[in-house]
């Protein structure tokens, strides 16, 4: 981890930019290998997958998602939107994020798009959604505010 | 049903009910009807930085959801199942890399059908916070045995 420097990981995000390929910029941050996140691009929209993982279980007899990784993956989705989408020179800082728990979690693989609801100089205000089998159905909705410069 | 809370018995729940909080290493250290005190002990695989290692606030979100939901017991002085409404949770500071992060949370309100929750991570000083949070609890969410239940079972046949 020692060797990776601000400049190398803006040089990777750039290139993730310019090849439409994330993975190489996934597999340097821990914690997305960790949760084993990929993108999509479906028809211009860019869709996180967090895949179906029995780590990622909270309640064993409904059985459910542990609520944190929900949360988890809301806030990476929204900060690889910002990655994607906006002229980032560093890694955005979360300020705050308020999730809504809106159906349990089914532990399968569930995917979520955020949006810039304030693109600010310096505050992105972000809305991401959650859902798994039917996107009209979220299981769960955030809203969260990242500095961005 | 105890209404004593053994520090042992809860972290066998975590090690055998919850099967996330049990993958990432979350520690019991308090729990009364003051509150709870939970870890996560600091893991390069969680570190949403590459540059410096600094944590992800995902699983700080963990952490913090995971003791948020588990004061409503300690102040209830019984298991429901409960499921998550809502979750704020403002970042005061980056976690400091290499550090343990530990959470108070505090259920200060229960009605009929709602528990309110506030918490805080910190790494050594609870007056100097990592993060803060509020969060909501619906009560007894669902007609499936709490969790303490299979978590005895699977320790029992063990």
């Amino acid at each position: 981890m020692s060797e990776m420097t601000p400049e190398k990981f803006v040089a990777l995000l750039e290139a993730s930019k310019e090849s439409k390929d994330w993975q190489p910029l996934f597999d340097i941050i821990p914690y997305f290998s960790y949760l084993g996140l990929r993108l999509e691009n479906r028809d211009g929209s860019l869709i996180c997958v967090l895949p179906e993982d029995k780590k990622f279980i909270g309640n064993p007899t409904l059985p459910a998602l542990h609520g944190g990784v929900v949360g988890a993956f809301l806030e990476s989705t929204a900060l690889v939107h910002l990655f994607a989408t906006q002229e980032v020179t560093r890694l955005p800082k979360i300020i705050n994020i308020t999730v809504e728990y809106l159906r349990s979690g089914k532990p399968v693989e569930t995917y979520a798009e955020a949006v810039i609801t304030k693109p600010g100089r310096r505050v992105a205000n972000m809305r991401i959604e959650a859902w798994q089998g039917n996107r009209k159905k979220p299981i769960a909705a955030a809203h969260a505010n990242f500095l961005v410069s | 049903m105890s209404t004593e809370f053994d520090i042992s018995q809860i972290q066998n729940i975590i090690d055998y009910g919850i099967p996330h909080c049990a993958d990432i290493g979350v520690k019991v250290h308090e729990m009364d009807e003051e509150g709870v005190v939970f870890s996560l002990p600091y893991q390069e695989r969680f570190a949403g930085n590459p540059v410096n290692g600094v944590l992800h606030g995902g699983i700080i979100t963990t952490l913090i959801d995971t003791a948020a939901g588990m004061c409503i017991y300690a102040r209830l002085k019984k298991y429901m199942p409960i499921a998550t409404l809502d979750l704020r949770i403002d970042y005061l500071k980056p976690a400091t890399p290499g550090e343990d992060v530990f959470t108070r949370a505090t259920c200060y309100k229960t009605t009929k059908q709602i528990a309110f929750v506030r918490a805080i991570a910190y790494h050594s000083d609870p007056e100097d916070p990592v993060a803060n949070a509020v969060g909501t609890f619906m009560l007894r969410s669902t007609n499936t045995p709490p969790l303490n239940l299979s978590a005895a079972k699977k320790g029992a046949s063990e």
